[in-house]
């Protein structure tokens, strides 16, 4: 086949108000649990709205729903921007947001199946959601159920075997059903991707593995959402998509810095500033 | 014991829709007939331990009954985690059958020995370990295991081991076996080590000296009520296990007796393997002999054991 031709990355937008919302919900959890993944889950927040917005079916009264699109959120540790949106589409109440990684919440740093509604897989460790989703498209095709599967997995959890291992078995079982999503952020936690363990060239790596593969701005909700309306770009292939992002995105002070992938202890300064910081943005 | 492992999976394919076989670069040939009748339900995914287990995960949190066939230490060593956080996490039915366990491949060398297969299975929450004696008792667990909860750990032995279990004495995932009444020893066994102690009470039994036999074929939940009362009349308890004295069988007995026991507990007797890598090659047979795991070697041990107790 010939290859995909590669989009122009052009600046997104500034945020409209809905991912400024949405951003909201993640700092409230930030101030309820005072620590958490705050780079990782910014950088995600457009992906995962187009998906909920736009693309994935799925009933919140009902997360077990048979026909539901699968999503599994591989980048476990963004998990505060999975949250978000489940709370704003009502699979529970925004308050539970506040009561993040307390000992009796559902909401741990790390997202659970069978605790938390509307995710599918517990995960965490990093490498395990693409294997988990080939499993569940074939499981799909098996049942002859025209339902898709979603994965979303960060730039520096493709260091991994296993996302190699699965990429070769969804290219060879032509997973059309299949769809993973890298969010491409350019940091893991000790430092640039590209000085880390350089995936590059990225887009190519994935066609090389019998991928429909192409490249957007994961900023860029109007994109994402032309793009992912068109899946699977190829009906005889699993799809990847490389969603260009910056780590940190909405908090000016936070972008593109390898020390807010994770903080610990978040302080009421640092809530404020954040709150600041978004409206400016 | 592999192939009616492998027959049974194909049985069970038969019998329900909820069946798939997933292999990792297994033999040419393995399970043709099944591919054959179910080629949809039949997978054969390269040497890509990680990925095998995670997809079976995924087949499986959408209804279906994994069964995935690779050498043991390519599960147990390789694929922990996803074993770990896949499977037992999520509690999913998926059954790993396991060649090889023990010192099965001894002349291949270390890096096939399954020797510490059942202390890392059995460290796993929501984990089942099962290691049967002979290809009669595998057939009676593959019935059983379509409906239990949970993953299975299924250990296999090097096939073509004689038959020493008995029908008669029906079959339970999880509930031990009595093969021999209690006495003042008592030997417990999981997997082949069950011939092996017949050989050894029988040995003994002409010395007038009476061995009970307890095949704990499920290390994993270990049924700790029959394990207690068949050890209450024991003096002394000799564990016997292809495995290292570390974390498998022994360890178990141990644990369940010191937490379940209200008397002290008897002279327990782990046999097994050394904490090392095994340094020499030849064969299963070899191996178990300079490990002192043949009959003759456990008789002896037994024997100098009891008089221990005895005196």
């Amino acid at each position: 086949m010939t290859p995909l031709p590669v989009p122009q990355i052009a600046a997104a937008p500034a945020l409209d108000e809905r991912s400024r919302h949405l951003r909201r919900l993640v700092i409230q959890a930030l101030e309820g649990g005072g620590r958490g993944h705050i780079g990782s889950s910014m950088s995600l927040i457009e992906i995962l709205r187009v998906l909920y917005d736009d693309v994935l079916r799925y009933r919140p009264d009902e997360p077990a729903w048979a026909a539901r699109d699968r999503f599994i959120l591989s980048k476990g540790h963004g998990c505060l921007a999975q949250y978000a949106l489940l709370a704003d589409k009502g699979f529970f109440p925004t308050a539970e947001l506040t009561r993040f990684c307390r000992r009796d919440s559902f909401l741990g740093g790390h997202p659970e199946a069978g605790k938390v509604p509307g995710v599918e897989a517990s995960t965490g460790a990093l490498g395990h959601g693409l294997p988990l989703g080939v499993g569940m498209a074939l499981a799909a095709r098996l049942k002859k159920s025209d339902h898709r599967v979603f994965v979303v997995m960060g730039d520096g959890e493709t260091n991994e075997g296993s996302v190699w291992e699965a990429a070769l078995s969804a290219g060879k079982h032509r997973l059309s059903n299949l769809v993973a999503l890298v969010d491409y952020n350019k940091l893991q936690s000790y430092g640039p991707t590209r000085e880390v363990c350089d995936m590059e060239p990225f887009v190519d790596k994935w066609r090389a593995f019998n991928f429909a593969a192409t490249e957007v701005d994961g900023h860029d909700v109007a994109a994402m959402s032309e793009l992912f309306r068109r899946l699977p770009l190829d009906a005889d292939k699993p799809t990847a998509i490389i969603c260009h992002t910056v780590k940190g995105k909405g908090i000016p002070f936070a972008e593109g810095r390898a020390d807010w992938h994770h903080k610990a202890k978040v302080t009421a300064q640092d809530v404020a500033a954040m709150y600041d910081a978004l409206e400016g943005c | 014991m592999r192939k009616a492992a492998l027959d049974k999976i194909h049985h069970l394919a038969r019998r329900d829709p909820r069946v798939l076989f997933l292999g990792s670069d297994l033999g040419s040939g393995t399970l043709e007939e099944m591919r054959q009748e179910f080629p949809e339900r039949f997978f054969m995914e390269g040497i890509s331990e990680a990925n095998f287990v995670g997809m079976a995960a995924g087949l499986a949190m959408e209804g279906f009954i994994p069964y995935l066939n690779t050498i043991a230490p390519f599960f147990t060593r390789r694929a922990f985690e996803q074993i770990a956080i896949d499977l037992c996490l999520h509690k999913l039915p998926v059954r790993l059958i396991a060649s090889g366990g023990g010192v099965v491949y001894a002349p291949l060398g270390p890096t096939h020995l399954a020797i510490e297969d059942i202390a890392a299975m059995r460290a796993l929450p929501n984990m089942t370990v099962v290691a049967v004696s002979d290809a009669e008792e595998m057939r009676r667990l593959m019935d059983q295991t379509l409906d239990w909860p949970g993953p299975i750990y299924i250990r296999l032995a090097k096939g073509g081991d004689p038959i020493v279990s008995d029908p008669d004495k029906g079959f339970a995932i999880g509930k031990a076996i009595l093969v021999r009444a209690p006495a003042e020893i008592l030997l417990v066994t999981t997997g082949v080590t069950l011939g092996t102690a017949i050989q050894v009470a029988d040995h003994l039994a002409d010395e007038g000296l009476r061995c009970g036999i307890l095949h704990m074929h499920t290390v994993k939940p270990v049924d700790a009520e029959t394990l207690v009362a068949t050890a209450a009349p024991a003096r002394l308890v000799v564990t016997i296990e292809e495995h290292i004295r570390t974390g498998g069988l022994g360890s178990a007995v141990l644990e369940t007796l010191s937490d379940h026991r209200t008397t002290p507990l008897p002279k327990v007797v782990r046999l097994g393997l050394p904490d090392a890598f095994p340094k020499e090659y030849g064969s299963q047979d070899s191996m178990l002999e300079g490990f002192g795991l043949k009959a003759p070697q456990v008789v002896a041990a037994v024997r100098q054991a009891w008089q221990g107790v005895a005196s």
